[in-house]
């Protein structure tokens, strides 16, 4: 009995563990991003939410002058980065809980993170070129 | 120890609390829950919808870089919104986002430590269900209402 514990028994100390990597490999940073970047989305997605209903039925013209204003340019850039940010962040746990085989799930994750950063700044781009 | 090939490996070995090893059931062992109950149902029903509002992301990229392409591409985007699909899309990705939004207040309080008994997590899902029904319909109120101006 005492063998069996000996050989299932890891070395590496509970704040080892925690301190530098733990099971995610990053510590909370990921989870408290997760928060702080949906306490962001709150107002923003409260502002967007509004401001497209309002838009409904607008015409390109009406719909480009209205990304145009400045501070609708801001928010809106604001907007699509914290977005995707929270969108990669809360995929990337999905990933990780339900896919097993270890190189399924990091190849997911970066897929995920590259394609939401491509449509990030192609949002942004389009956001720029008509505000600038 | 070797390195783990498959995940679940962490959680399939566990040691009794007299020291004899015991192989758990896999996770997320959907078996042990009772999906019918709210708790578990707004829980899966949390991811669920932030990955409908993930599809409306897409959209929000769609219309933003429609308008910048100019008139053409933005009348693809007005034919898509205003048609049967377009609107059943944008009606699940507006209730969607709203109950993630509450269901994320909501989840919030937990993390601060707030509403973890059984009744309050009932009522707070009972309140999450209701704003989103609520939020929805205003949402659409004001955009049918703009679109009729």
């Amino acid at each position: 009995m005492a063998n069996e514990y000996a050989r299932n028994t890891t070395l590496r100390s509970p704040l080892g563990r925690v301190r530098g990597l733990g099971a995610a490999r990053s510590g909370v940073h990921h989870w408290w991003l997760q928060r702080v970047t949906s306490m962001a989305l709150l107002p923003l997605t409260l502002w967007f939410v509004l401001s497209v209903a309002l838009l409904a039925g607008a015409g390109h013209a009406a719909t480009v002058a209205w990304i145009a204003r400045p501070w609708n340019a801001v928010l809106l850039l604001l907007t699509v980065g914290v977005t995707f940010h929270h969108l990669a962040a809360g995929v990337q746990v999905i990933i990780e809980d339900y896919a097993n085989q270890e190189w399924v799930k990091m190849a997911a994750i970066l897929a995920v993170k590259t394609i939401c950063l491509v449509l990030a700044l192609a949002a942004a781009l389009a956001v720029l070129r008509i505000a600038v | 120890m070797s390195i783990m090939q498959d995940s679940r490996e962490a959680t399939m070995l566990g040691r009794r609390s007299d020291g004899t090893p015991v192989r758990r059931p896999l996770s997320p062992h959907l078996q042990v829950y009772d999906m019918m109950q709210m708790t578990s149902a707004l829980s899966i029903a949390g991811r669920i919808t932030g990955v409908v509002w993930g599809g409306g992301a897409l959209f929000l990229v769609w219309w933003l870089m429609a308008a910048a392409a100019g008139p053409g591409a933005f009348g693809a985007v007005q034919w898509f919104a205003s048609s049967f699909v377009g609107l059943v899309f944008l009606f699940g990705v507006s209730a969607a986002a709203w109950f993630h939004t509450l269901n994320g207040i909501r989840h919030l309080a937990w993390d601060a430590g707030h509403g973890y008994d059984i009744p309050t997590t009932y009522r707070t899902g009972r309140w999450v269900l209701v704003g989103t029904a609520v939020a929805t319909v205003i949402t659409w109120i004001i955009a049918i209402a703009a679109w009729a101006a």
